[in-house]
């Protein structure tokens, strides 16, 4: 229930990401969040708080460089997150490490699911909020400010929420596979869609699809869900592709 | 009967990043002009455009009419061939009220047709489905311009609205903003490379090149001296050759 939420939430998210051409952020963003798991787990607190602190600060630090350097934000994202990852990689003591990156759904408990179910309620609420900024955005900034929307607002609250989501889907797969399950169910929504509410309408079902199929197939074959709920959205990604030519 | 002025500006300028872009520009817009503002590539005409909607900070004074509902169409546009976004979500984005969309549509041409159930049912059933990258340049252009009339503008700013549209199509978007500025009672801005344009449809001009070259009448104010001053070198050929009544 907690991965089909996260599915949900992933997905959504993700379909605005692709459309702002973001869609490595959200693989950098989960690279971000081992340090913070491993500080946690030394502190003997929550992952989830650890996650959450590290990409909320790494967030932050992109946007702060972003103003006073002049490097591009890809740049600073290339460098700042695999550094976070290799320092995760040290810090992370090694019997979590491979739950670390990778999840582990089974330890979800009851909290997690309130939590996430939460969390994903207040991104249904705010996203169609910020939708005509988000997708305006892309089309030209100029036009979508001269409509006083304050496009540096809304990505900034566009951004907190992908890092919500992928604290929260940390637990189902890990930070290695996390990114993609925020871009693979958005990208196969693509391939199949006109409109903007269809394209949302797919990449939150393709979401929720992976994260239930790629469970129950984990449970099936007795392997760790993570890379398999992964390789289950990319088998909708490669189907997809094949009605995308279709319909040229 | 005089025109209230709507917008004043006096000594102007705008410095980004320690360049000075504009320098000590004034001048004034009268209600139901057609403002042309003309100038080489780097002369600050977008600049200008953007300072006058505030999103560009100044020095010395910019002033609106008070209760003015200003819309500017931008020259550049991102719009990815895969993007899905049908042509009815984006029009949704600025109205949802379909009546109007589909009116606005209709009064910036978007078809040919001229039987109006024929083209009621072409917008409702086909074109508000379709996705707004498949549009050509020209439609794009339509749409646009259908876009910034949904909520009735007052002044309507247009930077270089002929760019990407063949030359037949650039004197009907031309001869569209002019119907609609007629029709609705706008004040138009707008940026242009071509001098014909401005002498058909503007009835004032301002010749930029970071500072103001000339403000006033094209027939008057856009003599030899002006454009030489403006593009540089001998461009006296630039004017136009045929007669105006």
């Amino acid at each position: 229930m907690t991965a089909v939420l996260i599915g949900i939430g992933a997905g959504y998210l993700g379909a605005f990401m692709i459309l702002r051409r973001m869609s490595l952020v959200g693989d950098a963003l989960s690279h971000v969040a081992l340090p913070g798991i491993a500080i946690a787990l030394l502190l003997n607190i929550n992952p989830f708080i650890g996650a959450s602190f590290a990409l909320v600060v790494a967030i932050i630090g992109v946007a702060v460089l972003e103003r006073k350097t002049t490097l591009p934000s890809e740049t600073l994202i290339g460098i700042f997150f695999t550094l976070s990852l290799a320092l995760g990689l040290i810090l992370t003591p090694q019997p979590d490490l491979l739950e670390a990156l990778f999840g582990d759904i089974t330890k979800v408990s009851n909290a997690d699911l309130y939590l996430t179910a939460f969390s994903v309620l207040i991104m249904l609420l705010i996203i169609p909020r910020i939708t005509k900024g988000l997708v305006l955005g892309v089309i030209s900034k100029d036009l979508t400010r001269s409509l006083g929307i304050k496009i540096n607002t809304i990505n900034f609250i566009f951004l907190l929420l992908v890092s919500i989501v992928v604290a929260l889907g940390l637990k189902v797969a890990g930070t290695l596979l996390m990114g993609s399950l925020v871009i693979i169910p958005a990208a196969a929504a693509k391939n199949l869609s006109n409109s903007l509410s269809s394209y949302s309408l797919w990449a939150m079902l393709f979401g929720a699809v992976s994260s239930l199929a790629g469970i129950l197939l984990s449970l099936y074959i007795g392997f760790t869900p993570g890379p398999i709920i992964v390789l289950v959205s990319g088998v909708i990604f490669l189907i997809t592709l094949f009605f995308k030519s279709e319909n040229n | 009967m005089e025109q209230e002025t709507i917008l004043n500006v006096h000594d102007l300028s705008v410095t980004l990043e320690g360049n000075a872009i504009l320098n000590n520009l004034s001048f004034f817009i009268k209600k139901g002009d057609v403002l042309a503002i003309v100038g080489p590539n780097g002369a600050g005409k977008s600049v200008l455009f953007r300072t006058l909607l505030g999103l560009f900070p100044y020095e010395g004074s910019i002033v609106w009419g008070q209760k003015l509902k200003i819309n500017y169409i931008p020259q550049k546009f991102y719009i990815d061939k895969d993007l899905p976004l049908t042509i009815r979500e984006f029009m949704e984005f600025k109205n949802h009220d379909l009546e109007k969309i589909v009116h606005a549509l209709i009064s910036v041409g978007i078809s040919e047709d001229t039987q109006d159930g024929h083209i009621e049912h072409f917008i409702r059933e086909h074109l508000l489905n379709k996705r707004l990258s498949l549009s050509s340049g020209g439609q794009l252009q339509r749409i646009l311009i259908a876009w910034s009339i949904l909520d009735n503008p007052d002044v309507l700013l247009f930077d270089e609205p002929t760019s990407g549209i063949d030359i037949g199509g650039e004197e009907t978007i031309y001869n569209l903003i002019e119907k609609l500025r007629v029709e609705r009672n706008m004040t138009v801005l707008l940026i242009s490379h071509d001098l014909n344009i401005v002498y058909k449809y503007a009835n004032n001009v301002i010749c930029l090149n970071k500072k103001m070259i000339c403000f006033g009448r094209p027939n008057l104010v856009l003599d030899p001296t002006a454009l030489s001053q403006l593009y540089g070198g001998d461009v006296s050929f630039y004017k136009h050759e045929h007669a105006h009544e």
